[in-house]
């Protein structure tokens, strides 16, 4: 057999190439910017970790049986809970989708499926704009168009706050999850003579359902954290809301009204409020993840 | 009784009821014209090459035949184009109900992401035939050669089949709705030799009943399938815009044996393209 020497020198010079070292001066280059770089992601992970950490320690030692069960504790009360706010957060969130999800849905699936580009490009840029409008001008409307005309702060009204904030979300996801869906499937479809709405229905929307049930999730999540729509909409109560017409408490607005207050029985319940919330954000885009990965 | 020979058939100009026909056809997309000046006309029952070298139009072409090229932007055509007499591009023409008729498999193949039952009843759904469903499957199936494999499996989905098997589920979700014509478009560029010649056999049996319109880069498949050969080839204009046009169109044995042209000669034998 031929050894490495036999070779011509075109070959040694080739074998020479790819195996010396690299300088040591790359090498500490390389090394250099990569721990850079890893630093830098750490950095960028600590205030999400301080955030789950702070609020963690702060909120769990009231997050007990009754803070699901009870009403806010007036200001110098210990104890209470925040069980009208939970359940004010979780109605107007489902008020929020129950509006927005048709609308965003069915806007999405006009925009990537059946505009001309021009129309599509105007509206994805008007989506886009609504999705950078501050929260606090969605409440702002709301309360200009419904809280002033209906004369009270109400469910409804920050339901409907919330469904603003949302319909740019799902537009956005739900038209990015249609046009990810090979027009090869929409073409076979077409090609067996199926019309252009059977396509849609039974073909692409089925196929871009994982996607769409992540944007829905991230919306959701998003909605029940917001506070600012809400100040200006649902405002807040100490008490049940007697219906869907009335101020109604959220988890939200309660740590906005609670956090920095000189009373300790409603600041450790802000805490664990925000505990909450934040697990809910977490949990849901756990969630989501999971189910696009199925 | 015995078969006729391919080398019977009379040339396709002959043909005096030919399933699919171009008059002069030229084809469009915006400014660009893509394919000029095609007239030819496709015998029923029978398989059809479409050859020739990239971006001679080949594949433009086979979807005018089934109004797909509708669905690009700035498509547009000249001439015209007839399924028996019917002009497919007239006025009351329902492109759905066309492509209902005229089938097609692409060259990827592109199952849906369903179960293999639900992939073959799609057609039949959609379509809202009145059919028993499982016998529809089954016949579809068996046609396509791949009932055996997927038997105990239909609820499976389709794309955890090998790339062989779903073509042969496209071919299957194709015929399920008994079209009269199916177009191919490379059907086997993405298969492995193996899997090439179980279609390649396919198509020879789906031929007894159905019209398959293929477009192709193998020379080698198309002289071992192809009753009719047309040979495509792109010209360049002063330009440099690239169009294509037909130039040589007869019997598969009088193209690859006694090509009239000196560029389909160059091209069946290997030297260009």
């Amino acid at each position: 057999m031929a050894t490495a020497s036999d070779f011509p020198p075109r070959a040694q010079a080739a074998m020479a190439a790819v195996a010396s070292r690299p300088a040591s001066h790359q090498r500490l280059g390389e090394a250099f910017w990569t721990g850079l770089a890893g630093l830098f992601t750490l950095l960028a992970l600590i205030p999400l970790l301080l955030v789950i950490g702070y609020v963690l320690y702060r909120g769990a030692s009231r997050l007990d049986f009754e803070a699901f069960v009870s009403l806010p504790p007036m200001p110098l009360a210990e104890g209470g809970g925040f069980a009208n706010a939970l359940v004010g957060t979780v109605v107007m969130v489902a008020i929020g989708a129950a509006v927005s999800v048709p609308f965003g849905i069915l806007a999405a699936i006009y925009l990537s499926e059946f505009s001309s580009g021009a129309v599509a490009r105007w509206i994805r840029f008007a989506t886009n704009v609504l999705s950078g409008v501050p929260s606090i001008l969605m409440g702002v409307f709301i309360y200009g168009i419904f809280v002033v005309t209906t004369r009270s702060f109400s469910a409804i009204a920050g339901g409907f706050a919330l469904a603003v904030l949302m319909l740019p979300i799902l537009v956005r996801t739900t038209d990015e999850s249609l046009q990810i869906v090979p027009v090869s499937l929409r073409w076979a479809a077409l090609g067996m003579g199926a019309s252009k709405l059977q396509t849609v229905v039974r073909v692409v929307l089925p196929a871009a359902l994982p996607a769409i049930a992540t944007g829905i999730t991230l919306a959701v999540a998003r909605a029940a954290g917001e506070t600012a729509p809400l100040i200006f909409t649902a405002l807040f109560s100490q008490y049940w809301a007697r219906g869907l017409w009335e101020p109604t408490a959220s988890l939200s607005v309660l740590i906005y009204n609670f956090a920095a207050v000189p009373y300790a029985g409603q600041r450790s319940l802000a805490w664990a409020a925000s505990l909450i919330l934040v697990l809910t954000v977490l949990l849901a885009s756990i969630l989501a993840r999971w189910v696009t990965r199925k | 009784m015995q078969e006729p020979t391919r080398s019977d058939l009379p040339s396709p100009a002959q043909v005096s009821w030919p399933i699919l026909s171009t008059e002069n056809l030229s084809i469009y997309y915006g400014d660009f014209l893509a394919l000029r000046d095609v007239t030819m006309a496709i015998p029923e029952r029978k398989i059809t090459a479409l050859i020739g070298p990239s971006g001679c139009g080949k594949s433009t072409l086979l979807r005018c035949f089934n109004r797909l090229n509708d669905l690009i932007d700035g498509f547009r055509i000249q001439g015209q184009v007839f399924y028996y007499k019917q002009d497919l591009y007239g006025e009351t023409v329902d492109a759905v109900q066309v492509r209902r008729r005229i089938g097609m498999v692409f060259q990827q193949p592109n199952p849906f992401p369903k179960s293999i039952y639900d992939n073959i009843a799609f057609g039949a759904r959609a379509l809202g035939l009145q059919v028993d469903l499982d016998e529809l499957v089954e016949r579809s199936l068996r046609q396509a050669v791949l009932w055996d494999e997927v038997k105990d499996k239909l609820k499976t989905n389709g794309l955890e089949l090998s790339g062989g098997q779903q073509q042969r589920l496209c071919i299957a979700r194709a015929i399920s709705i008994k079209p009269d014509v199916i177009l191919m478009d490379e059907p086997c560029a993405s298969l492995d030799p193996i899997s090439t010649l179980k279609i390649e056999e396919l198509l020879r049996d789906l031929a007894q009943e159905y019209t398959i319109v293929t477009v192709t880069h193998n020379m080698q498949q198309a002289s071992r399938i192809a009753d009719f050969t047309a040979f495509f080839n792109a010209q360049a204009d002063e330009k440099g815009k690239r169009s294509g046009y037909l130039v040589e169109y007869g019997t598969t044995d009088q193209i690859f044996q006694d090509p009239q042209e000196e560029a389909t000669r160059r091209y069946v034998s290997g030297q260009f393209g």
